[in-house]
């Protein structure tokens, strides 16, 4: 269990880093599934999704058209709110704590501070610890991610390289974050003020991780996942759930692909259910080559 | 260890398992992950954890989880829900999807997401009927409520009225099945779930 901070007070409280943290924690095992629109945030409910992130234009899109991309349309928010009873995320560019304070205002379940929007700020991340709301950040590596939680952030996921239809990328980061966990939980505990010296992490942040053997907070996938096969791969990785964007509506069958992520995700460990799942799914997104991508397309290199 | 000692299932559908193994060992409880019919079978109890209700529907229905557990649940396995697995529990839903399936077993109308979004979500002492020591700290997360109950449900817990706002039943049980609107699991606090290894315990004898 997190050390969360002890609420001792007899009124009820709103807010609190148990509260935002345990959010992510009913969320794990299942699927978050990228949505433009009301329709698509009725199917992924239908297919058992366990939440959906609105937004105006999927990853592979945003790569198509390029352009600033920001936060979404408040009015597609609040269609996409009252059209399912599943919770809802919404991203908010990076730095941009306004676009925030509006998302929250809105009553989005969940605030995504997201490498697939346009960086408002290249130096600072948004103060996460003056919401109520939860924020999820992307990571590449424990550093990475300890330095968002720090800010505030309730749940990490891997950054990958959304809109590529091309795993490639998760993989490596959820490699790097869950290896460098490993490699510290074997550390003396007279080496964890050099470890977090060279994760340039929070000492105290890193000595919880040494202890536990894992994040204090939710970690997920995302970033290129486009079947049920690499759903359940990155749950085999250690992914306690899985973000899928463009991969589900960017194919031939968007409902049937959605349920069999969802499945393959429940069932990662079990390949009959896997291939079950997989047969029949239609064309998958076309995906793209990330060693063909130019460095400046590359999102994960967005945020520190 | 005695080979009689109760087996408790986690619904390893969705949700946070992980969190329920953890609180069961520590209220000395076997437990282990139930994600098939056969791996029902196996056990003599289960916790339905906290998670998104219409997924665990969704999924129980998809893999022929559903009718053995409505089975169970009548020939009087005792089950824990909280949050989501208090939903699955009630007879009767509001606010649900409107072919959202439950298993049932707990004659009580709850209402799906009652406290509100995630904004609203809260923390806060409460008093467990049945528990000694401290209030209970209540974890409540897009938390349903109990809106009625059936004569032969024990009210164990309620939030009590504040700021204009009514009363709340937040904890219940109807013979072996027992539910919570709050998370205990993610407190460190298992009395909760030391209360129901008790249940089960004399459920067995």
């Amino acid at each position: 269990m997190s050390t969360t901070p002890v609420n001792t007070a007899d009124q009820p409280q709103i807010g609190t880093a148990r509260v935002k943290r345990g959010m992510a924690e009913q969320l794990k095992g299942g699927v978050i599934m990228d949505v433009v629109n009301a329709e698509q945030a009725k199917i992924a409910e239908d297919a058992g999704a366990v939440a959906v992130m609105a937004l105006e234009r999927v990853p592979a899109d945003i790569r198509k058209d390029g352009g600033v991309a920001r936060m979404s349309d408040p009015d597609m928010i609040d269609g996409i709110i009252s059209a399912v009873s599943i919770p809802v995320m919404a991203k908010s560019r990076i730095g941009h704590f306004v676009e925030a304070q509006v998302l929250q205002a809105l009553g989005v379940d969940y605030i995504d501070e997201s490498e697939v929007l346009t960086p408002a700020d290249e130096v600072n991340h948004s103060d996460k610890w003056a919401f109520t709301t939860p924020f999820v950040c992307g990571a590449t590596n424990l550093g990475e991610a300890l330095r968002r939680i720090a800010e505030g952030a309730a749940m990490i996921r891997s950054k990958g390289e959304a809109g590529t239809g091309n795993v490639v990328e998760a993989v490596r980061h959820m490699r790097q974050i869950n290896g460098d966990i490993r490699r510290l939980a074997t550390l003396d505990e007279n080496e964890l003020y050099v470890a977090a010296k060279n994760l340039q992490a929070p000492y105290e942040l890193v000595k919880e991780v040494a202890q536990l053997g894992k994040l204090p907070v939710v970690l997920f996938s995302a970033g290129g996942v486009a079947t049920p096969a690499d759903a359940a791969l990155m749950m085999q990785l250690g992914a306690e759930g899985v973000f899928v964007g463009s991969g589900i509506f960017k194919s031939g069958d968007p409902a049937k692909r959605a349920a069999a992520v969802v499945k393959a995700t429940t069932f990662f460990d079990d390949p009959k259910v896997i291939a079950d799942v997989s047969r029949g799914l239609g064309e998958a997104m076309v995906g793209i080559n990330c060693d063909t991508l130019p460095e400046s397309e590359r999102y994960a290199n967005r945020g520190w | 260890m005695s080979s009689s000692t109760p087996v408790i299932g986690v619904l390893a559908l969705q949700g946070d398992v992980r969190e329920h193994l953890v609180a069961l060992a520590e209220a000395d409880a076997l437990a282990r992950p139930v994600r098939r019919p056969e791996e029902l079978a196996e056990v003599d109890a289960l916790v339905i954890p906290g998670g998104e209700s219409t997924t665990m529907s969704n999924l129980a229905l998809a893999f022929g989880m559903m009718a053995p557990l409505r089975e169970r649940v009548a020939a009087g396995m005792p089950v824990y829900g909280s949050c989501a697995g208090m939903i699955m529990l009630a007879e009767k839903i509001l606010d649900g999807r409107d072919d959202q399936q439950t298993v049932g077993g707990i004659d009580m109308t709850v209402r799906r997401n009652a406290f509100g979004r995630q904004n609203e979500s809260f923390e806060s002492a409460i008093e467990f009927r049945g528990l000694e020591g401290d209030p209970v700290h209540g974890v409540f997360i897009r938390a349903p409520w109990v809106e009625s109950v059936g004569a032969g449900v024990e009210v164990l817990a309620e939030l009590p009225a504040a700021d204009g706002a009514e009363s709340r039943i937040v904890a219940v049980r109807q013979g072996n099945l027992l539910a919570t609107s709050f998370h205990p699991e993610l407190t460190g606090d298992h009395r909760v779930h030391a209360y129901f290894v008790q249940l089960v315990a004399a459920a067995a004898r």
